[in-house]
């Protein structure tokens, strides 16, 4: 891909380390995401992956390394500020509130709003006709945008959330575990929605640690391990075996084989 | 989801929407509540169905609702404020000892209060945001607090536990119109705090239903995280919710002050929970992001109708706690009951 190394990326990370306290949760971790583009960053858990989209989403600041957003070097401070610059993140825990409708949840935090003074009100109808009509944009037909959105599939509230971020004109959709939780089927619709915004133009982080998943959509894989980098691979280089061992953990897994192996033989001699 | 489950799904809705709109107020378990009341004194007390009668519920509900709107706007935001009732006294305090030691103009005392309740307000949310201690240990710091200065400055500047009168000073009539007038209604007389009262629950029904503000207390209430990350501000909205309270402890005091000419420094204590209750038996979570200002409302009336029905019926008073300690547990119940059948029809 000589050709996206000479664009500018969306988001472009090099060296980035964050402490908390004396406790190294990151060091050195380079990232690049580019418009129409999937980045998967993979890891176990306690990897870094979380520390390393908060970076990303403007919740914690980074203490090391550069933060480039189209090329320009900055630093987040605030999720709003990311929102702003067009980062839109929808974290693992869902970032919905459970008991309100499914229309107040899709435009929380940007409500539209129309009247002037103190008669300045939401426009609850533009809003809920806009959250039915972007969710079946994505395919969602929803009974009614006033059920509490708790009472959504687990899959259709990330769906509810990527159409939130695309609607409000994201560049950059940072998902945090967005398969995890679910079963196989929803895991594929939320994986063709991924797709979709991709299609859009979109450049995505996809946080995972399911590199089956990574593999399908991924255009460029980064690995965490222990809050470093242990790989940053475009798709070419790296075949979904391949990518599958160093996940596991690699040669470490290898090593726990012979191991395995060795006792099981003295086990056996044993008998 | 193909065309024919679709419309399916579209027919169901149809069918169970009224219902299942009607389950799913949060005001819904109150308002059977207050009918049951209002039915038990109606047939246990003759004299509860007169007008007079109406006035005098509806003055001591008031009297209640004024501070548990703000409260329950508080309490869907998922927080507790123990220094309400204090705060009420404190309120009418610095009216009172401000314009008898400051000025000649009882209006220049009320402007000052106004100004120190929203000042309490602040601190509790500013205390809360900044510490991050749980809501019931910063509001019941402040409480306690509010209490020794209540009674010390009233002691230190008085001499006695009563502050001196203001009723001869300029200003005062007019306050008294404004707080604590009677208006004459088909020949009953209703106290002004009703029109106050149901001003401040449209008020805040048209925030919180109606306004940005309203969509970040729901949401701050049910999961401040969420909100936080999607650029809610939520600091903001809590330190606006303590000087929501803050402003209703200021009608409040003001009318305390202006029903009388005097006030009692140790009064107060005991009803930060009474303006709870009011707002749980009005459906809101105790843990937040649920309920409404009209339940609110509904709980003030059951409060109000409960005091008084109980003196129309001329039982001992002494029962009054005991019937509202079981309309708290009923009312809490009947909620969750409710809430489940709403969820279960989904």
């Amino acid at each position: 891909m000589t050709q996206t190394a000479s664009r500018t990326a969306l988001v472009e990370l090099s060296g980035v380390s964050k402490n908390y306290g004396n406790v190294r949760a990151l060091e050195g971790v380079s990232l690049e995401v580019h418009a129409g583009e999937i980045t998967c960053v993979l890891g176990d858990n306690g990897a870094g992956k979380s520390t390393l989209i908060k970076i990303v989403a403007g919740l914690h600041r980074h203490d090391g390394g550069t933060l480039r957003l189209d090329g320009e070097e900055t630093r987040l401070s605030s999720p709003r500020e990311a929102l702003d610059r067009g980062i839109a993140t929808v974290y693992q825990d869902l970032a919905v509130v459970p008991l309100m409708p499914v229309w107040r949840n899709f435009f929380l935090g940007s409500e539209p709003r129309k009247g002037v003074g103190p008669f300045k009100r939401m426009d609850v109808d533009h809003m809920r006709r806009t959250t039915h009509a972007e969710l079946l944009r994505m395919g969602i037909d929803l009974r009614d945008v006033d059920q509490p959105i708790g009472t959504l599939s687990g899959g259709e509230r990330q769906c509810v959330a990527i159409a939130r971020a695309v609607y409000f004109g994201a560049k950059v959709l940072v998902l945090d575990e967005p398969t995890a939780a679910l079963g196989v089927k929803q895991s594929g619709v939320v994986l063709k929605y991924v797709a979709a915004a991709r299609d859009q133009g979109l450049g995505v982080v996809l946080i995972t640690h399911n590199p089956h998943h990574a593999y399908l959509v991924g255009d460029r894989f980064v690995l965490l391990k222990r809050g470093t980098m242990v790989g940053n691979h475009e798709r070419e280089d790296i075949t979904l075996d391949e990518l599958t061992r160093q996940m596991a953990g690699g040669n470490e897994l290898d090593d726990l084989r012979h191991e395995l192996e060795r006792a099981q033989a003295r086990g056996e001699g044993r008998e | 989801m193909n065309a024919t489950q679709v419309k399916e799904a579209d027919e169901r809705l149809l069918r169970t929407s009224p219902l299942r709109k009607l389950l799913g107020r949060p005001e819904l378990g109150s308002v059977v509540g207050a009918i049951a009341v209002f039915v038990f004194f109606a047939f246990f007390a003759d004299s509860f169905l007169r007008a007079s009668s109406l006035s005098t519920v509806l003055y001591a509900a008031s009297t209640i609702g004024i501070m548990a709107v703000p409260v329950a706007l508080l309490m869907i935001g998922g927080e507790f404020d123990l220094s309400a009732g204090v705060m009420v006294t404190s309120s009418a305090l610095v009216s009172s000892m401000f314009s008898y030691q400051m000025t000649a103009n009882v209006w220049v005392g009320v402007g000052v209060s106004l100004l120190v309740t929203l000042a309490i307000g602040a601190f509790n949310g500013f205390m809360l945001t900044r510490t991050k201690l749980p809501s019931f240990i910063i509001t019941l710091g402040t409480f306690l607090m509010l209490t020794g200065l209540n009674l010390g400055f009233t002691k230190l500047i008085d001499g006695t536990v009563s502050t001196k009168s203001i009723a001869d000073m300029e200003g005062f009539p007019s306050a008294r119109d404004v707080f604590a007038s009677t208006v004459t209604v088909g020949g009953v007389g209703f106290k002004v705090t009703i029109l106050w009262w149901f001003a401040l629950v449209a008020v805040a029904s048209w925030i919180l239903l109606r306004t940005r503000a309203g969509n970040w207390i729901f949401a701050v209430g049910g999961n401040k995280d969420a909100a936080r990350a999607v650029g809610v501000p939520v600091t903001g909205t809590r330190i606006g919710l303590y000087m929501g309270v803050g402003l209703g402890a200021w009608i409040s005091g003001q009318h305390l002050l202006f029903s009388y000419d005097v006030v009692q420094s140790g009064e107060g204590v005991g009803n930060e929970l009474i303006y709870i209750i009011a707002a749980v038996i009005g459906g809101c979570l105790i843990t937040g992001g649920y309920g409404s200002a009209v339940g609110s409302a509904v709980g003030a009336l059951i409060f109000g109708m409960t005091s008084k029905g109980i003196v129309f019926a001329e039982w001992n008073p002494d029962w009054f706690k005991f019937f509202l300690g079981a309309m708290l547990l009923l009312a809490t119940l009947l909620n969750a009951w409710v809430r489940k059948r709403a969820e279960a029809t989904k």
